[in-house]
């Protein structure tokens, strides 16, 4: 076999691993370290004024019609660090009532604009858990995540509209700080150490939404008079609508019922 | 007398042969840590790469989805250290150009597979490229094995003993298609793993997989079962594609059926996934492994291939 028939392979193998080796190399950053700048918010057109002598209240109890499903334990052995009782909440449902049912005014606001919030709405890793475990913001406003675990978490949202991003949060970490730029209702957000911590980020364009207590309870204050499409959103049992009139300082009382699903 | 010179020519390098062996060995070991990691959902839970937690090799943290994918990692990375020693070394003690040029593939694989396996990570798990990753890990898993059997003692001393193959389609069709169509279950299979598609086309296409597999196994064992060296791999082959349908009927129970509402990845649809995607692994080097004994040993008759004796009179 001739020489460079011989050479020329080795040379292209060892070209090969160089360029590997660059490649491997070229990204050492810590990610432990968590980009906390929140995305660019565009400027918005100025809030629509609200008449505060007119608003309206809308209050009520979602329920839950049938029997409810018994919460599967949710086994942490995998992490020492992480304590305590934990079961799915997928479904929580005391004394018939549904806690975690997001609600929201879907229609009937035409083209209001609001003001994003500059408080921040926080949301917490402790257990193991989120809390919460439904969470409502608006549209642009920060969401404060803190880990109050002696375990590393990450936080991953897996939107379909907004931007999709994974951090990692080290026990006594920093705040990470992210917002939403687009409405998107469920939005699903995971970790991928512990399997089992699932939560829902809903974003919307109003500061009208709300999110059941574990009563079953909701109420969104401070609307405008007006017809409206209220959408109660859950994340197992899907959405249900009522079409809804206020009139000024009027509170109405709306309740509404989940049925379990045929599965 | 030609044996001795053969082997002359082609000398048996025992050492050589069994660090072949081991490699593939280590590559199904990746595999399998790889569907850990997957079944366990656990493939971001290290979001950086090709760092992890910002560091190359230090021992994160040993806790939940970390342990599967850091694991899975550093597996990869030392099979990479692996596979750079068989080419090298192939590249050195190796006389057939064409070995040498398969051991340098088999670099540029694992290499493609390494920056696949960074993308799916830094892209957060696209299913096109998860799935991808899942791919090429078993193509090179196919190519680990082949080195393995070139360098063996059976492939440089034997005489291949011959018998041609008449029939149509041939033998030798048969194990490409075989090939084909396992390689469509595994990309298939592979993007319904990574949330790309629907469970309905794995399950269908297995349905052909099975009837291809079956009938060349079924065709190498009725009419070929003299040759060891294709009885073994076909035997091999059907008693894995046996396994292989339990098996992706328990994962189908456990994952789909079962485990549609579970609330984190359950011990029985984790093995039976992972055993899955080890033994779809094994069954589709086993097929390219009886392919090439085929090749070599049953060869596609031509008319002009024929010797006098065996051609047809009146077709002369």
């Amino acid at each position: 076999m001739k020489k460079a028939e011989r050479v020329t392979p080795i040379i292209s193998t060892l070209a090969l691993c160089a360029l590997f080796a660059l490649t491997a190399c070229s990204k050492k950053e810590n990610t432990e370290q968590s980009n906390n700048a929140p995305e660019q918010q565009q400027a918005q057109p100025a809030a629509t004024p609200i008449d505060p002598a007119t608003v309206a209240t809308i209050d009520g109890t979602v329920s839950f019609d049938g029997t409810a499903p018994k919460g599967s334990k949710i086994d942490m052995s995998q992490d020492p660090a992480c304590k305590g009782p934990n079961e799915a909440e997928n479904i929580v449902v005391d004394n018939g009532k549904l806690a975690n049912v997001f609600i929201y005014v879907k229609d009937g606001l035409g083209n209001r604009t609001f003001d994003t919030p500059t408080t921040p709405v926080v949301l917490e890793q402790k257990g193991c858990r989120y809390h919460p475990h439904v969470l409502g913001v608006m549209a642009g406003q920060t969401v404060d995540i803190k880990n109050d675990d002696q375990t590393t978490h990450n936080i991953h949202p897996t939107p379909k509209d907004n931007r999709e991003w994974n951090e990692s949060q080290p026990p006594s970490s920093p705040d990470i700080q992210k917002n939403f730029a687009r409405e998107e209702i469920m939005l699903p957000v995971k970790c991928n150490q512990h399997p089992w911590m699932k939560m829902y980020i809903n974003v919307v364009k109003t500061p009208f939404y709300a999110v059941t207590d574990k009563d079953g309870k909701y109420e969104i204050k401070g609307l405008p008079p007006g017809d409206y499409t209220l959408a109660f959103v859950q994340e197992k049992l899907g959405e249900q609508d009522q079409k809804v009139t206020v009139a000024a300082k009027e509170t109405k009382t709306v309740d509404q019922s989940f049925k379990p699903t045929a599965d | 007398m030609s044996t001795n010179l053969k082997n002359l020519e082609l000398p048996y390098n025992r050492a050589h042969h069994l660090f072949a062996i081991f490699t593939a060995c280590a590559t199904l070991v990746v595999i399998t840590a790889g569907a850990l990691v997957t079944s366990n959902d656990a493939g971001l839970s290290v979001p950086d790469w090709p760092t992890s937690f910002g560091y190359l090799v230090k021992v994160p943290r040993f806790v939940g989805g970390v342990r599967y994918e850091w694991t899975h990692r550093m597996l990869a990375g030392s099979l990479v250290t692996l596979t750079l020693a068989i080419a090298l070394w192939t590249l050195i003690v190796e006389k057939r150009r064409w070995l040498r040029w398969l051991a340098v593939g088999a670099l540029c694989t694992v290499v493609a597979q390494a920056i696949l396996g960074g993308l799916t990570v830094l892209l957060l798990q696209p299913p096109a490229v998860s799935a991808a990753h899942a791919t090429v890990a078993q193509t090179f898993f196919c190519i680990a094995v082949i080195i393995a059997m070139f360098t063996g003692k059976q492939w440089i001393e034997e005489q291949p003993r011959v018998e041609f193959d008449q029939r149509r389609p041939s033998l030798f069709t048969l194990t490409l298609l075989s090939i084909f169509v396992l390689y469509g279950q595994l990309i298939l299979g592979a993007l319904f793993r990574h949330h790309g598609l629907s469970w309905w086309p794995h399950v269908l296409n297995a349905v052909v997989v099975s009837f291809v597999l079956a009938w060349a196994a079924v065709r190498s064992l009725s009419l070929y079962s003299r040759i060891e060296a294709v009885r073994r791999p076909a035997i091999l082959m059907l008693s894995l594609m046996i396994a292989q349908l339990c098996l992706g009927f328990a994962a189908f129970l456990t994952r789909v059926e079962w485990g549609k509402d579970a609330v984190q990845p359950e011990l029985p649809m984790v093995l039976s996934t992972v055993a899955h995607v080890a033994v779809g692994a094994l069954l589709l080097a086993t097929t390219v492994v009886l392919a090439i004994q085929v090749w070599r040993h049953v060869p596609v008759a031509f008319e002009e291939r024929l010797p006098e004796a065996q051609r047809n009179p009146s077709a002369a």
